[in-house]
């Protein structure tokens, strides 16, 4: 039998609170099945399993918060027979917690009066546990008067006197979701320039080619099936990205891990404030017409709150891009544990040295910002190079 | 109906885009994209919706003249004088 851990949602998240269960114990469930839907202070986040299997019992219930990496369901895997022992806890990469591998649960959750100790760090009797859960509570944060510590009734009940009251199983409101959004932002910014030894260079790119191609592709299509600047900007970024490893993948445990994917992490403002920056998979692969689909689907999951756990873990760069309305430049901070974002400005006529002579012409300011811990100005200024020469070929997009 | 009499329909699809939009928000002689927080993503969105909901082709050389609430009303009346 697996743990199935609540899977880390990115930097500036790093705790959840579980609106409902979509599976219930028996159900079988495949790699990229959703299991859950988690809150957290960017969104509602559509947790998914990472293996194959069944799911024997849920260890928490509806309006509980838990820490990123806490055990939320046990899973048995094929091949294992029902209701097994599990091995001890899997060697994961960073437990939560220090406390001794809790025991199996006896059954599922939901089955009446079952002693079931789900994966708590401190020992909370059953009823003491749902009835946190109704209230809001997180049970592994109240202090405990029971024999050895055991978390009771009138711990909880003592509890809800001094914790706000909180609704169980309610999305945050949008008001309370902008200012938890902003602290997570600000935590994940500041770890970011306070670890990150950010370098900065930017390139002006020539677009008319890029301009006149897409509004003659534009031109032959319909209404539904234009494609945006910012899609070509997209594809040519994760091309260019292939030939540069020291600037796609993670800094983890004091080393570089380089990713031979490219999913490109892309920063989308909210409307109420504040902005998330979920992956589009493996961008080289997609044509223009898949990549725009995936970036309108992709937003508008975004602003209506609708994204899922992998999405929020698996961008291994990020591009943020100001579009039309947007100023000249920018220079991002890099989301860890990415090392690398990529920048770009409005895209408008400015004067251009073309053959000697100066004329208007549409360009862009791309940026990038590197970390020194990985990579130098070097090769950050050559990717900035090979990002405009495939910029000037946008038949090859 | 005429681009006036359209004018409700037009925001009220408007609004879907933008939410955070209130009556009276958009002075509908005025450069929409001055009044109103919309990237490229939500513009094509927009049109898309006016497209879809009045029944009309909307080019993308007619974006340029498509800058106010008014044009827009207008290029719907003049295309689908049916749109309602």
């Amino acid at each position: 039998m697996t743990e199935f851990r609540l899977p880390s949602l990115g930097a500036d998240m790093d705790e959840g609170k579980l609106l409902e269960w979509k599976v219930k114990p028996g159900d079988a469930v495949r790699k990229g099945d959703v299991v859950a839907v988690v809150d957290t202070t960017k969104a509602a986040v559509e947790v998914e399993i990472w293996q194959e299997g069944v799911i024997e019992a849920l260890l928490i219930e509806p309006g509980t918060t838990v820490p990123v990496g806490t055990a939320i369901a046990m899973l048995r895997v094929p091949g294992e027979a029902p209701g097994m022992v599990p091995p001890a806890a899997p060697a994961a990469a960073s437990p939560p917690v220090s406390a001794p591998s809790p025991k199996a649960p006896s059954g599922p959750v939901s089955a009446p009066a079952e002693a079931t100790v789900p994966s708590a760090r401190k020992p909370v009797s059953p009823a003491a546990r749902k009835l946190a859960a109704a209230l809001g509570l997180d049970p592994d944060r109240i202090e405990g008067t029971g024999p050895h510590g055991v978390v009771t009734l009138d711990d909880v009940e003592r509890a809800r006197g001094k914790a706000p009251p909180a609704t169980a199983s309610v999305p945050t409101p949008a008001a309370d979701r902008a200012a938890e959004m902003r602290k997570s932002i600000a935590a994940a910014m500041s770890r970011s320039k306070r670890e990150i030894p950010h370098y900065y260079l930017a390139e002006t790119i020539p677009m008319q080619r890029a301009a006149d191609w897409l509004a003659a592709e534009n031109a032959r299509r319909p209404l539904t099936g234009r494609i945006l600047m910012a899609v070509l900007q997209l594809k040519a970024v994760a091309l260019a990205l292939q030939g540069f490893p020291e600037l796609n993948g993670f800094w983890r445990d004091g080393a570089f891990q380089p990713s031979k994917a490219v999913h490109l992490g892309v920063a989308i403002s909210i409307r109420q404030g504040g902005l998330v920056a979920p992956a589009i998979r493996d961008v080289p692969s997609l044509d223009l017409d898949r990549l725009m689909a995936s970036l309108a689907d992709l937003v508008k999951r975004a602003r209506a709150g609708n994204l899922r756990s992998s999405e929020f873990s698996d961008p291994t760069i990020t591009v943020t891009n100001l579009g039309d309305a947007g100023a000249e430049s920018t220079f991002a901070v890099i989301y860890p544990p990415q090392v690398a974002i990529v920048g770009f400005g409005r895209v408008a006529p400015r004067p251009w040295v073309d053959g000697g002579e100066v004329r208007a012409m549409p360009t862009v300011v791309a940026s990038i910002s590197g970390d020194h811990r990985v990579s130098d100005g070097h090769r950050g200024a050559a990717f900035l190079v090979e990002l405009a020469r495939r910029l000037q070929e946008p038949e090859k997009l | 109906m005429n681009a006036i009499e359209l004018r409700p329909l037009v925001f009220a699809e408007l609004r879907k885009i933008a939410p955070e939009l209130e009556e009276g928000d958009v002075e509908p002689g005025k450069p929409l994209r001055d009044q109103v927080d919309l990237d490229s993503m939500d513009w094509l969105n927009f049109l898309i919706a006016v497209h879809q909901r009045f029944a009309v082709e909307i080019a993308e050389e007619d974006y340029a003249t498509l800058d106010t609430l008014e044009r827009i009303c207008e290029l719907v009346a003049a295309r689908n004088p049916d749109a309602s």
